[in-house]
């Protein structure tokens, strides 16, 4: 399929990429999905996971901690509450990110296994 | 009339005021730089997250089974008031408009009989209110060891909220703080965050497909979004700050210009009677001889 779709990332601090993507690769908490243009409106929510945009200068890949997509058509707008490019990622940032999640497992019992749990298989998934 | 030594000392004291307030005014301006270049990039997220929830909302508002962070937990007798100020002084009248925007509403809510709890964040509002309130608090949040305020500070504070909320020990939140309009003005502001309400429905009523279901996902959202309007509200307010600061200490250097002036000319006048007070002394010696 040729055509692009525009490309959002946004955290609360910053926004970390607005471009014309071909694909975007989301972690949907309910498995990951691949966004291409004319892909159905939908908005699901993420799990911890990387998020990948492919567009024609290459892939950029991010590490998002939670958030929701809102994909249409044309445009994807991720909002992540704590997004990471890959290649900023090391294994003190890791550490940090479960040790916030960990931290606020008070409220979510039952969620909160299963997001230390991705962050964790994230983790050695990235190689450290 | 007071001695040349006195005036002289008066004069140097204020030149050194004017270098403090001057370099105070500099400082602030290069904050609030940072400050609003902050409250601009936490800007799309805020934008985008309140459109989805406008339209989240108003699908399932309808339908009777919206989450309590939405429809409310059917009472509203207990109020929250979260009023977040500056950690520091000297910032003209930023701490004192705020706090009087949050007493007057207490005081409304107190006279209609409702029961009023009043959380603080940061420490000159709760100095401010102690004298009237300090029944009435239920917690504080201490922000001055934060140097940059992160997303991660106001999520506490959502936590902290909407424990209560779940707890029973609040029925409507209502934050308050100054929004940033201008470095000469900015507008102190209440607003309820729970139950949420939202400026409009979107009219962009694209039909979305929920993953996992439009409950879910509201349920997943609501907190996230309580959390993003306190952050947005505490960028606003760090902006507000700086600019009431940075205005605040520029009148402050200009008065203490003026002044200056005025002891100067004083200064002079003391120098030149003292002056004419000798000659006119020496001239009448010289004509009794």
């Amino acid at each position: 399929m040729a055509g692009t779709l525009q490309f959002d990332l946004v955290s609360p601090e910053r926004r970390l990429a607005s471009v014309q993507a071909n694909e975007v690769q989301i972690p949907g908490a309910e498995g990951d999905l691949t966004a291409m243009a004319g892909h159905a409106p939908t908005i699901t929510t993420l799990r911890p996971g990387i998020l990948k945009a492919v567009s024609a200068a290459g892939t950029k890949a991010y590490a998002v901690t939670g958030g929701f997509a809102e994909i249409s058509a044309s445009s994807v707008s991720v909002l992540a509450e704590r997004a990471v490019p890959v290649e900023e990622l090391n294994a003190q940032l890791m550490d940090q990110l479960i040790a916030e999640a960990s931290d606020v497992s008070g409220i979510e019992p039952a969620n909160a296994a299963k997001i230390l749990s991705d962050l964790q298989a994230m983790k050695a998934a990235a190689g450290f | 009339m007071p001695s040349l030594k006195a005036l002289k000392n008066r004069i140097v004291s204020v030149k050194n005021t004017r270098k403090i307030t001057k370099a105070m005014q500099m400082v602030a301006a290069a904050k609030l730089r940072r400050a609003q270049e902050a409250a601009e990039a936490g800007r799309p997220y805020a934008e985008r997250m309140n459109g989805v929830m406008a339209s989240l909302a108003a699908g399932v508002s309808g339908s009777g089974s919206a989450p309590r962070l939405l429809a409310g937990n059917g009472n509203d007798q207990t109020h929250l008031l979260v009023v977040m100020t500056a950690e520091r002084g000297l910032c003209g009248g930023f701490n004192s408009s705020i706090a009087k925007l949050a007493r007057q509403r207490a005081a409304e809510l107190v006279a209609q009989g409702k029961t009023v709890k009043i959380l603080t964040v940061g420490k000159k509002g709760r100095e401010q209110l102690r004298r009237d309130w300090s029944h009435a608090f239920v917690g504080h949040v201490d922000l001055s060891e934060v140097k940059r305020i992160g997303y991660a500070n106001a999520a506490a504070i959502a936590r902290q909220v909407t424990a209560s909320f779940e707890a029973g020990e609040a029925d409507v939140v209502t934050i308050f703080y100054a929004r940033f309009q201008s470095v000469i003005s900015q507008i102190p502001t209440a607003q309820q965050i729970i139950p949420a309400k939202f400026e409009e429905a979107a009219s962009t009523n694209a039909l979305y497909d929920y993953e996992p279901s439009e409950e879910a996902i509201l349920a997943d959202l609501l907190p996230r979004n309580v959390a993003t309007q306190i952050f947005t509200a505490l960028l606003e307010n760090g902006a507000s700050e700086q600019g009431a600061r940075m205005s605040a200490m520029d009148n402050a250097t200009r008065n203490a210009g003026d002044m200056i002036n005025k002891l100067t000319v004083q200064f002079n006048r003391t120098r030149q009677a003292a002056i004419t007070t000798e000659l006119i002394e020496i001239i009448a010696g010289a004509e009794a001889l």
